[in-house]
């Protein structure tokens, strides 16, 4: 009782001061807030954006886990190759964890503070309270990074990508491409040597690199990009015990991820099933050109094309992108026919830039904000579909 | 002839507190008000003075816009007070009621064989008007106009609504008076929704189209029945009026007398005895709260249902249009880590982590809380589930809110009444004030384009 009543007394002290947007951020954290309706309906439903929110995060957190782990195993396996024969029985060991724990946090860590602390400063600049929006982004960029990614190169990404991809169009809910995208897309254009490659995906290659010890890691789409044959089974890969992004390589705990969503109804099963078709229908055509003989195994695209289709699903980031990339639900389609059209782009698009794009393939963080940019022009002709109808009547009375 | 509506989208609030269907007799109330802000838009010109007498049925105050638009006492007695607020604006008109009514004869006037100009001239000057509200706008009905259609909702499906079958027993004979009478006003149809498979006092009444609907709320509301049976277009003008509201006009046909009598569902879950009651137009509450007792201090008293009801001192009047007072407890207080723990005393139509899915016959004891902060538009497809009507609800709040008239139009704002987007503002993640919108929008419509 004592806190709350102290909170309370320290909030009207502070109401109209300057530093009210953060003490409350601080405050509704602890205790959700004692507002009450005062127009309109009288009671509410229970859900809110913290809520909401945070059910995003809990669908995180088993991909954050399992990355941590990853980490430390690609790492070690890539010093010692043996480790990789029984990939299960040396995955989740303290090792592994504490190694992982150890690079993956700062990332976290980094994320969180830089980003939460814009969305204060601008909060209290713009006299408006700390919106929720950076609860869920803050928890995708480190799951979408390079491990090795140097921490400041992160802070300049974060603070690039909230103040442009969000604050500049008015703060959670006004922005038009999804602010982890705009932050990754930012590292990816500014940094390129850090965000991709075979020295970037694995912790320690970049610093032991030249040395008699060196290791690496490729990714499984830079493996195919090069026309060669991935090391790692179609299981590891389902499984995700191969070297990529620290949270994405988990096909399985995404599909976990992702159905609790859809459970909730807090992801939209609209735009992530419509992905997965899309992804599937470009995988077809491409399968379907490289069985043709339409185009020479030595071509460079070949390896990837070649790819069965269903293969692509769980490689790369086109899994993580779709589940919880593409249903962020400001920067997608808003109507839900909208959200079939935008879902299916996504995948459509994506694995054709995956394939399309051999210096770095991946395709899913541009074909998303691509996207983002369509999704308010999809949603005006689906809008216009009913204003239409409505024209429609008016004409058939009038006539 | 009779019809099937079946709507599916919606959600219907199981609260605690349901009135028990027994009738009893509020005493009389010393006091009666009117609120010139139950009338929206509206400005009132007083014709009595403080300290003059008044029978029930006799002008208090017209439209400053349109003087053929009457208000009437609900009661006789003495007008004793103005209240007025900022900028001399009438807040309330308070009537000490005599110990006995007097009624002020307006004469008989069959409906069946009298023209529409005797039947709308006797409404206007009876006061009866205000009972007829117009779409669009979701305001009282121009008198000029002609309307398409008239369309009544007996069908409550709203939380903790008076139910009509049980209120309107026994008035099939005003009911038919005051159907007949408005299907002389209109070419088109009187429109009742009734509930499917209830014992309606509708059934059976001829001059009407009778539609059987069913399906979660907002199915009883009238601005749902119309978008289903046939939504309103641009330059085109229906009436809806509320089913208690045909029984005065009725009453008034039939008898020559303005009798303001309603039968309230007194319900809540801080109601110690929820039922229903007789009462008057502008009764205090206390005359009912109190018989029937209040459970905690801290509460909220609506003048309404929970969804689109007023909020009013527990020592305040019924509204105008009121047929329903609830009593819900307020929600003034913290809740540690309420954004997070698992929720299972609170109605949400998400599942993350709330649990009302699990048990969908529950009833709860919901509070005045938000339950969270205001918040810009975020999630999206949250309210096209709970809302039936043929139009793209955050589009059309959106419009409002920048003001796009064009859109507003193109999206349909001529079919909605503020009432149509509770059940939106109730699941609203970002706790957007959507009625208030939805208000604004028609406002800022009528003013430029009505």
């Amino acid at each position: 009782m004592g806190l709350k009543q102290n909170l309370h007394k320290l909030k009207e002290k502070y109401k109209d001061s300057k530093m009210a947007p953060a003490f409350n951020a601080l405050h509704t954290f602890l205790y959700t807030p004692n507002d009450t309706t005062d127009s309109g309906a009288h009671v509410r439903s229970a859900d809110d954006l913290k809520r909401t929110m945070n059910t995003v995060i809990l669908a995180l957190i088993p991909c954050l886990i399992f990355g941590m782990f990853n980490a430390g195993y690609q790492h070690y396996a890539a010093i010692d190759a043996t480790l990789r024969l029984d990939p299960l029985g040396n995955f989740f060991t303290w090792d592994n964890f504490i190694l992982g724990a150890w690079t993956v946090l700062p990332l976290v860590i980094v994320s969180y503070a830089v980003g939460l602390g814009v969305e204060f400063i601008f909060a209290i600049i713009k006299k408006h309270e700390v919106e929720e929006g950076y609860l869920v982004t803050g928890m995708l960029v480190p799951l979408i990074v390079p491990i090795d990614i140097p921490l400041w190169m992160l802070a300049v990404a974060v603070i690039f990508g909230v103040v442009i991809g969000k604050e500049v169009f008015g703060g959670t809910g006004m922005n038009i491409l999804n602010p982890a995208l705009t932050i990754r897309a930012f590292l990816f254009f500014a940094y390129p040597t850090w965000m991709s490659g075979d020295k970037v995906w694995v912790h320690g290659a970049q610093a032991m690199a030249g040395q008699p010890d060196a290791i690496s890691g490729e990714t499984i789409l830079g493996t195919l990009a090069a026309n060669n044959e991935p090391v790692y089974s179609t299981w590891d890969m389902f499984w995700g015990f191969i070297p990529g992004s620290v949270g994405e390589t988990s096909t399985f705990l995404i599909i976990i991820g992702g159905l609790f969503l859809i459970f909730t109804k807090i992801g939209s099963w609209r735009i992530m099933l419509s992905a997965v078709v899309g992804a599937i229908v470009m995988g077809l055509i491409f399968n379907g050109i490289a069985s043709a003989g339409w185009i020479q195994e030595s071509s460079n695209f070949y390896g990837l094309m070649s790819e069965p289709f269903w293969r692509h699903l769980i490689i790369g980031s086109a899994a993580f992108a779709i589940v919880y990339m593409a249903t962020d639900p400001v920067t997608a389609s808003q109507t839900n026919r909208g959200k079939w059209i935008y879902g299916f782009f996504i995948g459509f698009i994506g694995i054709m830039i995956r394939v399309f794009n051999p210096a770095y393939p991946e395709g899913f963080m541009l074909s998303i904000l691509l996207m983002n940019v369509f999704a308010p022009t999809i949603d005006h002709y689906v809008i216009q579909g009913n204003i239409k109808k409505r024209m429609k009547r008016l004409k058939v009375k009038t006539a | 002839m009779s019809k099937d509506i079946k709507i599916k989208k919606g959600l219907t609030i199981k609260l605690k507190g349901e009135a028990e269907k027994t009738l009893s007799s509020a005493p009389r109330s010393r006091t009666f008000a009117i609120r010139p802000s139950d009338f929206h838009l509206i400005t009132p010109k007083m014709v009595v003075r403080e300290d003059g007498k008044v029978q029930a049925g006799d002008t208090i105050f017209y439209s400053k816009s349109n003087e053929l638009i009457k208000f009437v006492s609900p009661v006789s007695g003495t007008l004793t007070k103005i209240e007025r607020g900022a900028k001399r604006v009438i807040k309330e008109i308070i009537i000490e009621a005599d110990p006995q009514d007097t009624f002020k004869d307006f004469g008989i006037l069959s409906p069946d064989s009298s023209s529409a100009e005797a039947i709308k001239a006797r409404l206007l000057e009876s006061g009866c008007w205000p009972f007829i509200m117009q779409r669009p706008y979701a305001v009282v009905a121009d008198t000029e106009q002609e309307p398409r259609d008239v369309f009544i909702s007996s069908y409550s499906t709203a939380p903790l609504a008076n139910e009509y079958n049980f209120s309107l027993n026994g008035k099939e004979k005003e009911l038919q008076a005051a159907v007949t009478a408005l299907s002389k006003l209109t070419k088109g149809q009187v429109h009742v929704g009734v509930g499917k498979g209830g014992n309606s006092p509708f059934k059976g009444l001829k001059d009407i189209t009778l539609h059987n609907v069913s399906g979660p709320h907002p199915a009883g509301n009238v601005g749902t029945q119309i978008n289903k049976i046939s939504p309103v277009n641009k330059n085109e003008i229906v009436w809806t009026i509320a089913p208690q509201d045909l029984v005065i006009i009725g009453e008034l046909l039939l008898t020559g007398k303005f009798n303001a009598e309603r039968i309230i569902a007194l319900s809540g879950s801080e109601v110690k005895t929820p039922k229903y009651y007789r009462t008057r137009i502008g009764s205090e509450t206390a005359t009912f709260l109190y018989d029937s007792g209040l459970k905690g201090e801290n509460v909220r008293v609506i003048s309404g249902d929970v969804l689109t009801g007023t909020k009013i001192s527990p020592k305040g009047h019924l509204g105008y249009y009121s047929n329903t007072v609830t009593v819900i407890p307020e929600g003034d207080d913290y809740e540690f880590f309420g954004w997070t723990k698992p929720v299972f005393n609170k109605i949400s139509t998400s599942r993350a982590l709330t649990f009302s899915w699990l048990a969908p016959n529950k009833k709860y004891d919901l509070d005045t809380n938000t339950n969270g902060e205001h918040r810009a538009f975020v999630v999206t497809g949250v309210y096209e589930e709970v809302f039936p009507l043929d139009m793209y609800p955050m589009q059309m709040l959106k419009a409002c809110m920048v003001k796009d008239l064009d859109a507003m139009e193109a999206l349909g704002m001529y079919e909605v009444a503020p009432e149509d987007f509770a059940l939106t503002e109730f699941v609203c993640v970002s706790k957007q004030p959507h009625q208030q919108i939805i208000r604004n929008g028609l406002d800022l419509m009528y003013k430029e384009i009505g």
